[in-house]
């Protein structure tokens, strides 16, 4: 089974990547964009039936620093 | 004394951090490789050092955080040992939890590497004793990710009980509050972006970081 792990940064964290991704878009003469937030996307190959508790809990020790990040998982299968 | 410096593939700051603490506390420090799990017994002082552990994969410091012998040095911290992490060894200390926050993208997306004017924020923690406190000292940092945040309860908590022990004198990677090395809520972990044991001979340039150590291992009674 597969699962893809959205990691964010929170609302209101200050985002640099965004904002310089932002102002690139606007150098490239891209109009009407408001605001750029950048994140990852963690993509898992896992054992079917591993449980999806099992999988929050490697966002919250690992893969999602949840001081500044929030996680969303997609699972697929 | 005995000391360690725990070293992470990616690690470029051990050797001048063990010379630190060989030269100012006098014996040498037992280099301690991140597999393993156990840190000899009875170490007065315990160093993470900067550099870029496992490639700052994932986020900088968050890979080191998780290696066995950050159990060990939480461990040991947990009994009181001193801990000092500095540049990515301060990002490692947050990823374990043994220090509040963490340490963004620098505000201006730059790596900064240049000597900065800090404000020693006050002389009492082990790692402040050899400076008077509002002392302002030169310090290079050398970092990628050394943009402080933490949530304004954190900070106004680190204000408030004397925990932050260094701020840049000015702006300078879009710090909290201009934050550049805090201390746990028992003083006995200290994290900080600059680099003192690069400022720690006249041949450096500069010594005003030689009187952390100093003051380290005057405390810890060594």
């Amino acid at each position: 089974m597969k699962a893809r792990v959205f990691v964010t940064l929170k609302s209101g964290v200050l985002d640099p990547q965004g904002k310089a991704i932002h102002h690139a878009l606007e150098g490239l003469g891209f109009a009407g964009v408001n605001d750029v937030r950048a994140g990852k996307l963690i993509e898992l190959d896992l054992a079917e039936g591993t449980p999806h508790a099992a999988i929050e809990d490697m966002c919250r020790k690992l893969l999602a620093n949840t001081v500044i990040e929030n996680f969303r998982i997609e699972q697929a299968d | 004394m005995k000391s360690a410096v725990v070293v992470f593939p990616g690690s470029n700051c051990d050797r001048d951090l063990a010379v630190a603490f060989e030269q100012v506390g006098g014996t040498k420090p037992a280099l301690i490789w991140h597999a393993d799990t156990e840190l000899p017994a009875g170490l007065d002082v315990i160093g993470v050092p900067g550099g870029f552990s496992y490639g700052d994969y994932l986020r900088s410091g968050a890979m080191a955080a998780r290696s066995p012998v950050m159990r060990a040095v939480a461990d040991a911290a947990g009994h009181g040992v001193p801990v000092i992490g500095i540049c990515n060894g301060f990002q490692i200390l947050t990823e374990a939890g043994l220090l509040p926050g963490v340490l963004m993208r620098n505000a201006e997306l730059a790596y900064i590497c240049r000597p900065v004017d800090l404000v020693v924020e006050n002389s009492r923690s082990l790692f402040t004793s050899g400076y008077a406190a509002g002392e302002r000292i030169t310090v290079p940092i050398a970092h990628h990710d050394g943009n402080y945040q933490a949530d304004a309860d954190t900070l106004d908590r680190l204000d408030g009980d004397g925990r932050v022990a260094f701020r840049y004198a000015d702006r300078c990677n879009g710090s909290a509050r201009n934050i550049a090395g805090i201390v746990n809520a028992d003083g006995n972990v200290l994290g900080m972006m600059p680099h003192p044991e690069r400022a720690l001979e006249p041949a450096h340039g500069n010594t005003d970081g030689r009187r952390l150590f100093e003051g380290l291992f005057e405390k810890v009674g060594v």
